[in-house]
């Protein structure tokens, strides 16, 4: 007794030492790279911390700073806020409606599951410069639209509403495939059963649609939704390079903030700490929208 | 046995799909006349939508075959005067293109296998090993699945200060090499293959150095693939990291970083930016065209498909 015991003992030892072993590489360079930046994320929002230079603890003052002496922080949030609630609901309920529609009887469905997914896995830069193009004053749009019905466009980029609609609509553009295919992999694990039962009680179209596929993928609607929202609230390269923040500050993002302050004006500190601002709004969001599933996503088990 | 048939399942899930999409096909012929209409309504939909959506890279390929000074002509066209394969060429004589390329692959394959090595012993740590605190390591893996990158460039860059390592290759590889998703999703997958495997293995005296490389492996496969196209795609395309942590373009830049810096230095020439947009799209096109029979199964596998 007292042996098997002694040795179940050493064995978990053992094993616990072998785990270490596997288990190091990751525990190092998650402690190295994400938890000392972490760490050192909060201390530098409480300094003064040029990129060279010295540093000096001023408490609260870059986050007082951020909220009444910093011109581009409130429009930053705006912008934040307008891009995010137009992006995804826009991006989530196409791309649904173009998971639905490209359904298994489609002939060519492979293809142009690809086609759709290609903006996705292209580098970002190259998707905007394609709109930047499209949308200069003599652009295709300006041009088609002059050419063919003799209207003139306004210069999007130039104008502060139609700017951040061009981000949010190449950002849709852009995003389509990925939605689309993670609500393709939800409707296709769908039972056949279900569904051949509701036809056979005469659900066909969009009641079908409405009533059963839509609650049934509702937990990949959720994940869809939530992650649609992070990712627009950290949403950078579309407004840096298609309109560079403009005109003025109307196109200038959160993140975009950040990275300026950052890297264009030295200010780490200020930086760091609008970078906390935005971490408390994602999980604020995030936490939002779990308390809310409980009333419109429905789950299996 | 009926895990070891979901095992399997997995790993011949290709043939699976191509059995459902073949059952699919056959489906396709429409019962009723009521059905066939609806069929072709949403083949016409369907087809418009890939239309639309797909013409702007369609303009876009056009365009860097065209002089410069049509791609703003009016009425737009389509198809220059003159159709300028040289554009191509001349992409590579303005910007270090080649070495842009060269970067991305460089740093995505690295980038790649570090996350392989890291993620999946830790994945078979956290799933497969007993050991005193393993579940609340494991949480607080899943915590800094929370914090968003954006956070972390402001310090890190700090932390690549104090290294030396700003402008470095280690820089672009390692800093984002750690994250807990890779380990999550390994961790996930190993503990659905039968303990039943790597005990009769152990019980014939392998060690747990063995029994990872010879039996946990070989039957992840599917899933190994998986996050490495995954984690590839995202070293590939990073911008803001790059950008940040980048200073000499011309030698380290990679993809994204030396597109950008190209359109810059090009300012009015539309016609080899286009050229180089497409130039940057093709090698990941590629890569998707490739696995697309995979494509949804990965983004379900990944757990990505629901909850």
């Amino acid at each position: 007794m007292t042996t098997t015991t002694k040795r179940r003992g050493s064995l978990a030892r053992v094993e616990t030492r072998q785990a270490l072993g596997f288990a190091s590489p990751a525990l190092v360079g998650l402690a190295l790279f994400t938890i000392v930046p972490v760490g050192l994320s909060i201390v530098m929002s409480v300094f003064d911390w040029p990129t060279f230079g010295d540093r000096t603890f001023t408490g609260a003052d870059n986050y007082a700073k951020l909220f009444t002496a910093s011109p581009d922080f409130w429009p930053a949030l705006r912008n934040s806020a307008v891009y995010t609630l137009l992006y995804v609901p826009l991006s989530v309920a196409l791309s649904l409606v173009l998971a639905i529609g490209l359904g298994p009887r489609i002939r060519g469905r492979g293809a142009l599951r690809v086609l759709f997914f290609i903006p996705v896995v292209v580098p970002m830069v190259a998707n905007v410069l394609v709109w930047k193009m499209m949308l200069q004053p003599q652009g295709l749009f300006n041009g088609i639209a002059q050419g063919w019905f003799g209207v003139s466009l306004p210069n999007f980029l130039a104008d502060p509403f139609w700017a951040m609609a061009m981000v949010v609509a190449m950002s849709v553009w852009q995003g389509l495939g990925y939605n689309m295919l993670i609500f393709s992999a939800a409707l296709e694990q769908l039972p056949d059963s279900v569904l051949e039962a509701a036809s056979i009680d005469g659900a066909r179209g969009f009641r079908l649609v409405w009533s059963v596929m839509i609650p049934m993928i509702s937990p990949a609607i959720f994940f869809a939704t939530i992650m649609t929202m992070i990712s627009s609230l950290q949403v950078f390269a579309q407004p840096q390079l298609l309109t560079g923040g403009g005109p003025g500050n109307a196109t200038k993002p959160l993140v975009m903030f950040i990275w300026e302050q950052g890297f264009t004006f030295g200010d780490l500190g200020l930086a760091a700490a609008a970078a906390w601002i935005l971490f408390a709004i994602i999980i604020a969001i995030t936490g939002m929208q779990f308390a809310a599933q409980r009333k419109w996503v429905h789950y299996e088990h | 046995m009926s895990t070891e048939t979901e095992t399997r399942t997995l790993l011949l899930g290709a043939d699976d799909e191509f059995v459902r999409e073949e059952a699919g096909r056959r489906g396709a012929v429409a019962r009723t006349r009521g059905e066939r209409i609806r069929l072709v309504i949403a083949h016409v939909f369907v087809y418009l939508a890939a239309a639309v959506f797909v013409s702007p890279l369609v303009y876009a390929f056009f365009s860097a075959l065209k002089p410069n000074i049509e791609i703003f002509s009016m009425p737009p066209t389509l198809i220059g005067s003159q159709v300028k394969w040289g554009n191509f060429a001349e992409v590579f004589a303005y910007g270090p293109f080649w070495t842009y390329i060269g970067n991305s692959l460089f740093v995505g394959v690295a980038g790649t296998l570090v996350v392989l090595a890291v993620s999946t012993t830790a994945g078979y740590a956290f799933g497969r090993l007993r050991w005193k605190g393993r579940d609340a390591v494991f949480l607080l893996f899943l915590g800094t699945l929370m914090v968003p990158a954006e956070v972390l460039v402001i310090p890190m860059f700090q932390v690549m200060q104090w290294f030396g390592w700003v402008n470095t290759y280690q820089a672009l590889i390692l800093p984002f090499a750690f994250t807990a998703f890779g380990t999550f999703l390994m961790r996930q997958f190993f503990r659905g293959i039968p303990f039943e495997l790597e005990e009769a293995a152990r019980v014939d005296g392998a060690g747990p150095i063995r029994t990872f490389l010879q039996i946990i492996l070989p039957l992840s496969k599917s899933s190994v693939a998986v996050l490495s196209v995954f984690t590839f795609l995202s070293f590939w395309n990073s911008y803001l990291w790059p950008l940040i942590v980048t200073v000499d373009y011309s030698t380290l830049g990679t993809l994204p970083v030396g597109l950008a810096s190209f359109s810059g230095l090009t300012g009015t020439r539309w016609d080899l930016q286009m050229a180089a947009a497409i130039i940057s799209m093709i090698p990941t096109t590629l890569l998707v065209i490739v696995l697309q029979k995979h494509l949804v199964k990965g983004i379900a596998m990944a757990g990505l498909g629901g909850r």
